[in-house]
């Protein structure tokens, strides 16, 4: 009896939780399937008449220009991620594979560099990248997504550590260089770190907003969040357009959600605990 | 001897990148707004008066720039309700539960997503008339007030959307901790006759110490740093704005560099503060790095 009792509240709070989580989402889904005058005339809970009018979302795709947000935002996280890849599992074959000295200077920089949270130094960083001239395009987003990601290099770090040292050694007797090493043997031993780092990385790069909102103003340049900002002016009283630009953005999230669960999940542990 | 030279380069070459993008992109930064923030630079002139502690002064004195620090305390103790929540059902789902994948699936799903469509979902619920007025409705509140318009309730709303936002992951690494702890001490215990909450305090709750008290140094960090939910919903209007949208019309709206450089600096110095004690009080007792 008591058990029973237990078991139906868990399940009850968990049925809660489920609909605190999905209703504020759902009544955005219904909203933007419906006409400017059903809109109007229904309530957020009536589902819409007409599951297949699109109009919205041809709306907001357009005049929205999610096109072209979509392609900004997948051009600059294709370079920064191959960058972040590059650099970061270079650093890590230096800092884990060779002793030398300066070494634990060079980890010291790292370490405390997680200390900083990067919203508080944006004021100076603005002014450098501003000096470099790369305000305004998207090579201000791809260097900050590149140079202030210490979370890659660590995860880098950790999963060579569990590489054998001995595949390195033989290959060096065998008259290998160390980039030989490297590019044939540790990269591609690499691959579930580097899948871990482009899934965090890459759902990271999609949802970022303060960076691409300060550093590249221009409407050329808006990527997926600064496009879907950009909604709240023209589009103000306009709220079935607005619902249809925010389930473009949703939608490849839950896509990418649905598919990679696993990897998702250990990622953002790995992630996080660091 | 021109060999060895060359090895002792060749560390130093895998990880320039790297080391100068670090430099280059967060202590350069660091070092420049100490100095900024004992001048009067507007951004854009050549020019600079050093001005000493005027800024910090102002900062602590002027109630425009110390109140977003009381705003940062409504998501302070928002994620206590966070990590509570996160904790609740942790520990539930560590159980046999049915549809367990599904309801973790849902649980955790908002945290990935775009925080400018999260403000966008959460504006349209707590919209006059909305959704959120609509279902307290059915449970028969009629006077709601105005989520966002109102400056007593507005910061509640936008907390809570906080807490929407982020509980999946508070959750995620609860279960994963939760779920590293040996099954064999569930079953003796069980064998025991420890019921479920003598397996919380006894044998959860110890395991997962460390996860609890580095999701406080999140929430920390975390609520002082918060941006993008108030940015969206309200710009800041009716008191909901936070240290990075201050910072952020500071320096990018009123030209005032030097100013948001101290007010940056000080939000630093809050965070270095938090985290030394935090690693005072809970020592890291697997160090994985050199």
């Amino acid at each position: 009896m008591k058990r029973a009792l237990a078991n139906t509240g868990k399940y009850t709070s968990l049925i809660a939780a489920t609909l605190v989580v999905l209703v504020p989402l759902l009544v955005v889904l219904f909203a933007s399937f419906k006409t400017r005058g059903e809109y109007g005339s229904s309530g957020p809970l009536d589902p819409p008449s007409d599951w297949f009018n699109v109009e919205n979302f041809i709306v907001a795709f357009t005049s929205g220009r999610m096109a072209l947000g979509f392609w900004n935002t997948g051009l600059i996280l294709v370079v920064s991620l191959i960058g972040t890849i590059i650099i970061g599992t270079m650093t890590a074959y230096a800092l884990d594979r060779f002793d030398f000295r300066g070494k634990r200077l060079v980890f010291f920089l790292f370490l405390a560099a997680t200390l900083v949270p990067g919203v508080t130094t944006q004021v100076a960083t603005f002014q450098i990248v501003k000096g470099l001239g790369l305000v305004n395009t998207p090579w201000s987003a791809i260097i900050l997504y590149m140079g202030t990601d210490i979370i890659s290099i660590y995860i880098f770090v950790q999963f060579m550590q569990s590489i054998p040292k001995s595949l390195d050694e033989a290959a060096l007797v065998d008259g290998a260089s160390r980039f030989l090493i490297y590019r044939k043997i540790i990269l591609p031993l690499l691959a579930p770190a580097i899948a871990t780092v482009v899934i965090i990385k890459g759902i990271g790069i999609y949802n970022e907003f303060y960076i691409p909102f300060l550093y590249m103003p221009s409407r050329d340049l808006a990527v997926i969040s600064t496009a879907l900002f950009n909604f709240k002016g023209p589009y103000g009283a306009n709220w079935e357009v607005i619902a249809a630009g925010t389930m473009i953005v949703i939608i490849p999230t839950v896509i990418v959600f649905l598919a990679l669960q696993r990897w998702i999940y250990n990622g953002v542990t790995a992630g996080a605990t660091k | 001897m021109k060999l060895r030279s060359v090895n002792r380069l060749t560390p130093w070459l895998y990880s320039a990148a790297a080391l100068i993008l670090l430099i280059t992109f967060t202590y350069i930064p660091v070092a420049n707004m100490i100095g900024y923030s004992f001048t009067d630079w507007d951004g854009l002139s050549r020019e600079r008066d050093l001005v000493g502690l005027d800024n910090y002064v102002k900062v602590f004195t002027d109630p425009r720039y110390w109140q977003v620090f009381l705003v940062s305390m409504y998501y302070f103790v928002a994620s206590f309700a966070q990590i509570a929540i996160a904790l609740y059902f942790a520990t539930v789902l560590s159980f046999k539960t049915r549809f367990r994948n599904f309801f973790k699936g849902v649980l955790f799903f908002p945290y990935l997503l775009n925080g400018v469509a999260v403000g966008f979902v959460f504006l349209y619920l707590f919209q006059p008339g909305g959704t959120l007025d609509l279902v307290l409705g059915f449970f028969g509140v009629q006077d709601t007030p105005l989520w966002l318009g109102d400056p007593d309730i507005a910061n509640f709303s936008l907390a809570s959307t906080s807490v929407w936002r982020f509980t999946g992951l508070t959750f995620v690494l609860f279960l994963g901790a939760i779920q590293s702890i040996p099954g064999e001490l569930y079953e003796a215990a069980e064998i025991d006759g420890a019921n479920r909450w003598q397996q919380f305090r006894f044998i959860i709750a110890p395991g997962i110490k460390r996860i609890i008290s580095l999701s406080f140094i999140l929430a920390i960090s975390g609520s002082l740093s918060v941006f993008e939910i108030p940015f969206v919903m309200t710009n800041g209007a009716n008191g909901t704005s936070t240290f990075v949208i201050q910072t952020v019309q500071t320096a990018f709206y009123f030209q005032r560099v030097g100013l948001a450089s101290a007010m940056a600096v000080v939000l630093l110095l809050i965070v270095l503060v938090i985290t030394w004690i935090q690693r005072r009080m809970v020592p890291d007792e697997d160090v994985t790095l050199s």
